[in-house]
């Protein structure tokens, strides 16, 4: 895997192929799998995303009772024509919710970098795909292009939240389809890497703070906000906007904040929103069952 | 790492450390015991022992013992099938010190034809894992490759055996621990391979003179050999 974006960048402007190809090259040569092999085995992993979108159920609750049923309340509203954010952004919502839920109620799920940020990616692109109407082929290599953004990210900082707070979870998640949403419009290479930087930049500092340590709360509802930040981003990279700190150095700056963060702020469940009163009465009531 | 890791892989929720990671040590597990695991005591760490519950770790370990992969919608279920396979699984509490991932567990496994093991083994993020323990010695490695562990007397010789037996059946070594209990103790070598290393060249290591027990992890499906 690259360890920047730049190098990335500059392998395919000399080579001339697409940003997407050189990920997929360089993880061909490092594996030792062919291109069709690769392919086909991204083109699942979008497959296995839209099962899980179709296979939800609007009835499921988690075993904590604390997840659930909320992307069917976002459906009622939408198909109402009720959400002020409309319709697209209202079925991204929605698909976030979907995947998030189905996760916390132990289906199966595409993690995208995580289990806990499995919604963010899925919403974006299958939305994407018919706002767009665009091919499957076209939606694996847009995949390709969020994984080789994942991976720089995975080697110059951290996509746990364990290590990084929910930042390196969600925030990754969101820089990887900002990037893949602007390659699916048509967007360059360079506009790709900007608007992973952009998406990563307005999450920096998120903390991990989920309730009774499990990923229910607030992990849901937070793959709402890096996929909603994820087509806002690119929306701006695609209009000309850049990021004042080079993506590379942004990925970075992630890093030194996860380090910075109190252990109580990375999945160790002890701080923030699961150190409030009501964090805390959830966990006291679930040890006592 | 590859891109799949990235984007990937497919797993039942919800958490890839607590669940898919916990599937894999079962699995790992059970590919280490070679046989049908029929009693399971699963002594949970740390975290794994404050929030498994919520994120299923203890059903994921034992679907992971019955040989369910990670994406497999029956884990949730896994009790059960354990139930309906004959595996006494039993669950407690261990705490393995303050060096140890919290993330942890330690199993003691019998087999069908009475075969023990002892591993104490950690999910590190990512749904990746690591044994840590196998029979009470440092055994450290990923389940990401064949891997091979021979228990020794710490003797001179050993080493030149396992690896010049490798050369002869073209398996090329990717990493090389060796760890031992005091001078002229136990000793374990730990090799992670490119490629299987062939049944018979393990049974011959298990009758080398001043080797006390070969551990085989094979990347290999069961019966496939």
């Amino acid at each position: 895997m690259y360890g920047s974006l730049e190098e990335i960048l500059a392998v395919s402007k000399q080579s001339g192929l697409p940003f997407w190809k050189v990920v997929q090259l360089e993880d061909c040569r490092e594996e030792d799998i062919t291109e069709e092999t690769s392919f086909e085995k991204m083109r699942e992993m979008y497959r296995a995303m839209r099962d899980t979108d179709q296979a939800y159920d609007p009835a499921l609750q988690s075993a904590s009772g604390l997840v659930g049923t909320d992307g069917a309340k976002v459906r009622e509203r939408r198909l109402a024509g009720k959400l002020l954010s409309g319709d697209l952004m209202g079925l991204v919502m929605e698909r976030a919710l979907r995947t998030a839920e189905s996760n916390a109620c132990m289906k199966r799920i595409v993690a995208a970098p995580t289990a806990g940020s499995c919604g963010v990616m899925p919403a974006v692109l299958l939305t994407i795909q018919e706002h767009l109407q665009l091919g499957e082929e076209r939606m694996t290599e847009a995949l390709y292009t969020a994984a080789g953004i994942g991976g720089v990210i995975a080697l110059r900082a951290s996509l746990s939240g364990a290590e990084g707070g929910c930042q390196a979870e969600i925030g990754s998640a969101s820089a990887m389809t900002a990037g893949a949403v602007v390659y699916l419009s048509g967007g360059s290479a360079s506009q790709m890497t900007q608007a992973a930087a952009l998406a990563l930049k307005g999450l920096l500092g998120l903390a991990c703070d989920p309730v009774a340590g499990l990923v229910e709360v607030p992990c849901v509802k937070r793959n709402v906000i890096g996929a909603v930040n994820a087509i806002t981003s690119a929306d701006m990279a695609l209009a000309g906007i850049r990021s004042r700190i080079p993506p590379d150095q942004v990925i970075d700056a992630m890093k030194s904040i996860g380090h910075a963060m109190s252990p109580e702020l990375r999945e160790t469940g002890k701080g923030g929103l699961a150190a409030t009163p009501e964090g805390t009465a959830i966990l006291n009531r679930m040890k006592r069952h | 790492m590859n891109l799949f890791e990235i984007v990937g892989p497919v797993m039942v929720g919800p958490s890839s450390s607590h669940t898919a990671g916990a599937v894999k040590i079962g699995n790992v597990c059970r590919k280490l015991m070679s046989e049908p695991v029929t009693d399971a005591r699963i002594l949970l760490h740390g975290s794994f022992l404050a929030t498994g519950r919520g994120h299923g770790t203890d059903r994921a370990i034992v679907a992971g013992l019955l040989g369910l992969q990670v994406d497999d919608s029956r884990i949730p279920d896994s009790m059960r099938l354990a139930s309906d396979a004959g595996m006494k699984v039993e669950f407690g509490s261990a705490d393995l010190g303050e060096e140890a991932h919290p993330n942890s567990v330690k199993l003691y496994l019998r087999g069908s034809s009475g075969k023990e093991l002892e591993v104490v083994a950690a999910s590190i993020g990512g749904g990746r894992i690591r044994i840590c323990e196998i029979d009470g010695l440092t055994a450290n490695f990923s389940g990401d490759c064949p891997t091979l562990i021979v228990h020794n007397l710490d003797q001179p010789g050993h080493v030149a055996e396992v690896t010049s037996m490798l050369q002869h059946k073209s398996v090329n070594i990717a990493s090389m621990q060796l760890y031992r209990s005091s001078r002229g103790g136990h000793a374990v070598m730990v090799l992670e391979c490119d490629q299987e290393v062939p049944r018979e060249s393990i049974h011959w290591l298990e009758h080398l003179e001043g080797v006390e027990k070969v551990t085989y992890y094979s990347l290999l499906q069961d019966g496939e050999c």
